[in-house]
């Protein structure tokens, strides 16, 4: 186990400028979700501490020893990739058993690891299947098992669920967090997804256009975003003028007040327990607020309605 | 209906420029029996025909297959300045006409070369049968391997390297297990080569005769039945190296 960081780290490809002067600390033990669009350079830092991309400048350190010069495979990192990069002529056993037969552990030890990690990824049965044979969510629990079986002091993992349907996404990211708490190894998840970052992460690291713009808990930058992108990146978000209302912020009311505008309702989205509402003000600025199921039922809110609505928070920022 | 005119019609179009002149071929090798045909092939002459091939091709399978995949990784994997002229390169041996690369070759080693001052002799002997028929094999293993590496992309590779995997071990049980089956079917292709080749063998060779130059020579020699015979060896041969291919061909088709 071991913190990372990143110091002053640039990277650049074919001119493009994917990381600028990068500097981050994940504490040791944490699960940090790096977060950013595709193109923000979020994978291009993963890589750089994974050992897989040279970065053109600055320092990685992880456990407080300088591993900048260092190849991946002594950087004690495990890593799992978006598209599983299963070993596809390994059954699940072999493929989980690689790293512990590259370091040559006596065979008694690589059975009874893996025979515990197969477990721990509830893959036990499938030991002697080939990756083709399994779902997609199974073969990112083998190749989690098989990051896992050689004891990494940091876990890297990129975009782990973006190839998979938003059903399994779900229970993996569960999995995970339990998983994380279980294991308790320093651990880095790559992720397009607020969503996902918020659900799985104690820190995470906002990336944009290869610099980053916020580092903080999910309630941090939900509930104090440091500017616009991390504003509309981490939920959404109303734009009026040089404010922003989040769409819970915004309240919808019957009956006229002084303190409120004028709006129309043009769409209501039933989701379950939240109800989108879609309204336009006399301004011709539209507006989306988020009610409850309960409270839709009281206002009776339908298309083309006359409501009155006002901004009960909303943000400014100056720069 | 239409399918079966297919079947029908590929089976013609194989039968027609295939089987029966290569049935042709067996038939009137065997005419006079088994023993006509043995003792056709076991002449002095024959022999060495034979043994030269097999000399060439024991060469020049390997050289090829092991630069084969060599080249194909510097291809895919890295870049470095003239790799598109590399890869058109490649393709040279396919492109030319086999006699002008013997022609090259003998320009090359007969009139230039100071090898022969130093009594090393390339022409006519042995080391210029072998140069042709390397020349000619040479891009069957790359253009077999180059498209599977592209496809299985560097993840795998990757996967490999972070647990703990040196670059050979990471050649050796990820990369070369992915790319076996187009390897062998390189080897295959260019075996059939190195035993058929005729053009460029023939304008280094001299006196000396590979298996195809003895056949044309008995055909000028009017020995029709060493011709046919020693015809029937070399497609033993190419239907040995199918069959070795096919026997050794993945049984788990899951991969």
């Amino acid at each position: 186990m071991a913190g990372i960081t990143v110091l002053d780290v640039t990277k650049r490809f074919n001119g493009f400028s994917a990381l600028q002067d990068v500097s981050v600390v994940i504490p040791e033990g944490s699960l940090t979700a790096l977060l950013g669009p595709s193109g923000s350079g979020k994978s291009t830092l993963l890589r750089v501490i994974a050992g897989l991309e040279e970065p053109d400048g600055g320092h990685v350190m992880i456990g407080g020893e300088n591993v900048t010069q260092q190849p991946a495979r002594s950087r004690g990192v495990g890593m799992v990739f978006q598209h599983y990069a299963a070993f596809k002529h390994m059954t699940v056993w072999d493929n989980v058993a690689f790293g512990l037969t590259i370091h040559k552990r006596p065979r008694a030890e690589i059975e009874e690891r893996v025979h515990k990690l197969l477990e721990l990824v509830q893959l036990e049965g499938l030991a002697k299947r080939y990756p083709a044979q399994l779902s997609g969510g199974q073969r990112q629990r083998m190749a989690l098992a098989r990051a896992l079986a050689v004891e990494p002091s940091v876990l890297l993992l990129d975009e782990p669920f973006g190839a998979l349907d938003a059903r399994v996404r779900k229970e993996l990211r569960a999995w995970l967090r339990r998983l994380h708490d279980e294991v308790h190894v320093t651990t880095i998840i790559v992720t397009h997804d607020q969503e996902e970052a918020m659900e799985v992460a104690g820190q995470i690291v906002v990336l944009n256009e290869g610099r980053i713009e916020q580092v903080g808990s999910p309630r941090e930058l939900y509930d104090a975003p440091a500017n616009e992108f991390v504003m509309s990146f981490v939920g959404p978000v109303n734009r009026l003028g040089d404010t922003f209302v989040r769409p819970h912020d915004v309240e919808v009311g019957l009956e006229p007040d002084v303190r409120c505008s004028e709006a129309m309702v043009e769409r209501v989205v039933h989701l379950g327990f939240e109800v989108r509402v879609e309204l336009v003000r006399e301004d011709g600025q539209h507006l989306l607020a988020q009610l409850t199921q309960e409270q839709v039922q009281q206002l009776e809110l339908e298309r083309g309605q006359i409501v009155y609505v006002r901004q009960s928070r909303e943000t400014v920022f100056t720069s | 209906m239409s399918r079966w005119a297919l079947r029908i019609g590929t089976l013609g179009y194989l039968a027609l420029l295939l089987l029966v002149p290569v049935g042709f071929v067996f038939y009137r090798a065997f005419e006079h029996g088994f023993g006509h045909a043995w003792h056709a092939v076991t002449t002095p002459a024959a022999v060495h025909a034979l043994e030269l091939t097999l000399i060439s091709a024991a060469v020049a399978v390997p050289v090829n297959t092991v630069f084969g995949i060599i080249l194909a990784l510097a291809l895919v994997r890295t870049r470095f300045p003239g790799r598109g002229l590399v890869n058109a390169v490649v393709d040279l041996p396919l492109a030319l006409s086999p006699v002008v690369v013997g022609l090259s070759l003998y320009l090359l080693y007969g009139r230039v070369g100071g090898l022969a001052d130093h009594g090393i002799r390339v022409l006519f002997s042995l080391p210029g049968i072998v140069l042709a028929t390397l020349f000619v094999s040479m891009p069957f293993v790359v253009r077999e391997v180059v498209p599977v590496l592209r496809e299985i992309g560097t993840e795998q590779e990757q996967a490999a390297e972070t647990l703990g995997a040196r670059p050979m071990q990471i050649f050796r049980r990820i990369t070369f297990p992915a790319i076996r089956w187009a390897v062998a079917y390189g080897v295959v292709l260019t075996t059939a080569r190195v035993i058929g080749e005729f053009g460029a063998v023939s304008a280094v060779a001299g006196t000396k005769l590979t298996l195809p130059l003895y056949v044309r020579a008995e055909v000028e020699n009017f020995d029709t039945s060493g011709a046919y015979a020693a015809s029937v060896v070399l497609a033993l041969i190419a239907i040995a190296t199918v069959v070795v291919l096919r026997a050794f061909h993945p049984r788990e088709e899951t991969g």
